[in-house]
């Protein structure tokens, strides 16, 4: 009987639900390491715009990215309210800061659809898929799009 | 013969790293950099790879390499252009030399039909003018293995090692179990040498001589492989097998009245074909025997090996530790304790067991530079022979321990600069005769602990550096301009230039000058510095100081647009609050610090780093007086200055990348992180302003 079930279902994915711009998102969970308030960072010189600066992670120090401003929203201002999800992208830790974080979701991979393809826009280039929920529906963020070297400053 | 195959180890894993750097390089020329720092990086990589290779007699490997290296001179000399078909060729040269490498090390044969028409394809980008004795060589190594082939069909070999080969720690038996696995072996011992009486029994003296045939085995090569390490320690005879063994042939014996002892026969090596050593006498191995003959110069020292990637673990915990104690400390203060507390007097017991768990785990990590003072001396050796010179070399201080990433690190600026100090330091035997001086010239290595530095020397008792040739040198390369007036030192750090040579002809040695180019890029990585003191006609000597880990720092902890960043302490000569009359204005915005008479740039650190402009004058901040290898001195100017500390040093590159200015970071008691200054960068690019950037900052803030 559970053979039956089981064998045909599509995989089950879980996402991390997240708002950023003031839109919802979500990131794959096997991507998330933790989830922290926001503390101050230190700034790093010359560095670009939506690189808000380091923090200390238990020793390590960790870029702060601004998902909003990535995604090409306008700047968040953070306050304690605020969200940091360390993620780790192929073998970098990297931090972003976000408005907040609502809920785990998980789906099966068949329900992820493919993202609609319309004008180019920072945002849509980095949406690996949709997932419909109930009225809504969330963006799937490809990481390693948004992010394909952590744009090292020139020196 | 212990150390030795860890020797050829290390250098294959090095080999391993370069042909990383070499790939990285040509994917990066083939992307379309054509910058000289790539070309040079790719250069590098070959010549450390050429070089190392020479000293373990990889031919084919240096015969390549060589005519790599050449066509990359060229294309760095801007003789050659970059197009397609040379950068297929030279995607292709490196993957050959990677090949080659590994058929090096795994002892194969290289694929010579591999190798032949990529060699023929950098030949055709030289035309004729290549040297061509380069090739000839590797020609010649060629058929030596062809007329060994048809002559031999197996070899005896007959060895007695000496005294000092067991007081350097070798083993007998790692020697005959590598001959066995070069073929079917015999093996067989001669212990008429022994002495008769226990009492006269000299415990670190070789008494045995050993006797192996190895059958179906076409040349003495891999014999003498085996034996290249220790060959000036032992009474070494090869022959072919099919020649008759004379009683001559078992080397003299030394104290023939001692007659026969009960004793240990130390054959603990099975021979493959597993026939009774022949010419062994049957003995019996009491268990009372001084079974210590076998291994005489290894003392009971029990070592642990441990995976450096769990020490490491260690040493980042440990500095959480260190770093976890500051925030706990800060903290207490802040909290309305009574000074009377035990808590305080419990604090400082905490401070001091993390102190010295700290020390205790730095020393696993550190390391006796011994290993790496007997590849030199290798390498010495060779050079000396290459050269034709006679050289004594005389090391110091070999149980000196440094860190292990800087032991490992050291090999190849510490190469360079022996081949260069026999091959341009020390004179031909004439000419230090005519000089009045002993034939025998003598190179000095020396480790020495000063003060949390760690000093190696590298001395030679030679001409000295001839420094009008290197200023004349300096000016046709176009390094400094003709009427330069230059003091001393500033010529002798000539020798440091990217592209200088000091030897009118390329020798297979010492190279084309990318050696000294290379030994202060490595040494600046590793935090050190180098220092040349040459006497004209007495000698010269390089010092280089390393710090004594690299994982912990002396740094001023500074305030800079609002940011809490460090200095290291290493580069800062002195602070200073200026006043208005030591501050003269030059030009839009600069300003010079007037210090003893001496005029030095100010370097508004805030502005260099990019943070919104400070109105504040300079008499408001604080200088730091800075020097640095790339720069005489400057002036940085800073908000403030706290307190002087030891920093743990955290790297930015993993999970951000480099960050101009910046060498690192760090941790502070409060937690935060700040970033350490690197005082070069800064100094040298006394930076063209980026203002859509500073834009940008000024938006953010």
């Amino acid at each position: 009987m559970s053979q039956q079930v089981e064998a045909p279902q599509a995989k089950q994915l879980e996402f991390v639900t997240l708002v950023a711009g003031g839109q919802n998102f979500c990131v794959e969970i096997t991507q998330i390491r933790e989830i922290r308030r926001w503390t101050p960072v230190t700034i790093l010189p010359h560095s670009p715009f939506h690189v808000l600066g380091v923090i200390n992670l238990r020793g390590a120090v960790i870029p702060i990215i601004d998902l909003a401003v990535k995604l090409g929203f306008e700047k968040i201002q953070p306050t304690e309210r605020h969200v940091i999800i360390i993620t780790a992208i192929e073998d970098r830790i990297v931090g972003l800061l976000v408005e907040s974080v609502s809920e785990i979701l998980g789906v099966s991979a068949d329900m992820v659809r493919e993202t609609p393809r319309g004008p180019e826009d920072p945002a849509t280039r980095a949406i690996q898929g949709i997932i419909p929920v109930d009225d809504d529906m969330t963006k799937i963020i490809n990481l390693g799009a948004l992010m394909p070297s952590l744009d090292p400053v020139a020196a | 013969m212990a150390t030795d195959p860890s020797i050829l180890d290390t250098f294959f894993e090095e080999c391993e790293d370069l042909i990383v750097a070499l790939t990285e390089g040509l994917t990066e020329m083939r992307d379309g950099a054509e910058d000289d720092e790539t070309v040079n990086a790719v250069f590098r990589a070959v010549h450390s790879i050429k070089g190392a290779a020479g000293a373990f007699a990889l031919d084919e490997l240096v015969g390549f390499a060589h005519k790599f290296e050449t066509v990359l001179d060229e294309l760095r000399s801007n003789r050659l252009t970059t197009d397609e078909n040379l950068l297929r060729v030279l995607q292709r040269a490196g993957d050959v030399l990677a090949d080659l490498v590994e058929a090096a090390r795994d002892n194969i044969p290289a694929n010579r039909d591999q190798v032949d028409p990529v060699l023929n394809e950098l030949q055709a980008f030289l035309g004729d003018e290549d040297d061509q004795p380069e090739e000839e060589f590797v020609f010649e190594a060629m058929t030596l293995d062809f007329d060994n082939a048809e002559e031999q069909s197996g070899y005896r070999v007959s060895f007695r090692p000496s005294h000092e080969f067991y007081a350097c720690g070798h083993d007998p038996e790692l020697l005959i179990k590598a001959l066995n696995e070069l073929g079917s072996a015999t093996t067989s011992v001669d212990d008429t040498a022994l002495p008769d009486d226990f009492g006269d029994f000299d415990w670190e003296s070789g008494y045995l001589t050993w006797t192996i045939e190895i059958e179906d085995l076409a040349t003495d090569l891999g014999i003498l492989e085996i034996f290249q390490f220790v060959d000036d320690l032992c009474d070494l005879k090869i022959s072919p097998r099919d020649t008759p063994l004379t009683p001559g042939a078992a080397p003299a014996i030394e104290l023939e009245d001692l007659p026969d002892i009960v004793q240990t026969t130390p054959i603990e090596v099975a021979p493959k074909d597993e026939h009774p050593p022949a010419d062994t006498p049957p003995v019996e191995a009491p268990s009372t025997g001084p079974k210590a003959d076998a291994k005489p110069a290894k003392r009971n020292a029990i070592s642990l090996r441990v995976d450096p990637e769990r020490v490491d673990r260690l040493i980042n915990a440990v500095g959480e530790l260190i770093i976890n104690q500051s925030v706990i400390s800060q903290r207490l203060e802040k909290a309305a304790i009574p000074n009377s507390s035990d808590l305080f007097a419990d604090l400082d017991d905490y401070k001091l067991l993390a102190r010295e768990i700290q020390e205790g785990v730095m020393a696993i990590r550190a390391q006796p530079v011994k290993p790496l003072f007997q590849r030199m001396l290798r390498i010495a050796r060779e050079a000396a022979d290459g050269t034709g010179k006679d050289v004594a070399i005389v090391t110091h201080g070999e149980n000196t321990e440094v860190d292990k990433t800087v032991v490992e690190r050291l090999a190849d600026p510490l190469t360079h600069m022996i081949r260069n100090a026999i091959d341009h330091g020390i004179e031909a035997p004439e000419q230090r005769k005519a000089a009045g001086k002993p034939a025998q010239g003598v190179l000095t290595l020396t480790a020495s602990q000063r003060s949390g530095s760690i000093v190696i020397e590298i001395a030679d008792d030679g001409a000295g550096l001839n420094r009008t040739r290197i200023r004349a040198i300096a000016v046709e390369k176009g390094l400094i301009p003709a009427d330069a007036t230059l003091s001393e030192q500033e010529i002798d750090q000539l020798l440091f230039a990217p592209g200088f040579s000091t030897a009118t002809e390329i020798t297979n040695l010492s190279g084309r000058g990318v050696g000294m180019d290379v030994v202060k890029t490595a040494i600046t990585t590793l935090g050190g510095r180098v220092a040349i003191s040459s006497v004209p006609g007495k000698g010269t000597t390089f010092s280089i100081t390393l710090p004594l880990t690299l994982a912990v720092m002396d740094g001023m902890i500074i305030n800079v647009g609002g940011q809490t960043m460090v200095v290291p302490i290493s580069s800062i000569l002195e602070s200073i609050r200026p006043n208005t009359s030591d501050i003269s204005r030059i030009g839009l915005h600069g300003e010079l610090l007037r210090i003893r008479g001496e005029y030095v740039p100010i370097v508004d650190l805030a502005d260099r780093l990019g943070h919104p402009p400070d109105k504040r004058t300079m008499t408001d901040r604080v200088l730091l007086l800075i020097q640095t290898e790339t720069v005489p001195q400057c002036a940085l100017a800073v908000d403030d200055i706290f307190d002087q500390r030891q920093v743990v040093v955290k790297s930015m590159q993993g999970n951000y990348g480099a960050i101009s200015g910046i060498s690192g970071a760090t941790i502070l008691g409060d937690g935060k992180i700040a970033l350490i200054i690197d005082p070069d960068a800064i100094a040298l690019n006394a930076a063209p302003r980026n203002f859509e950037e500073e834009a940008l900052h000024v938006a953010a803030s």
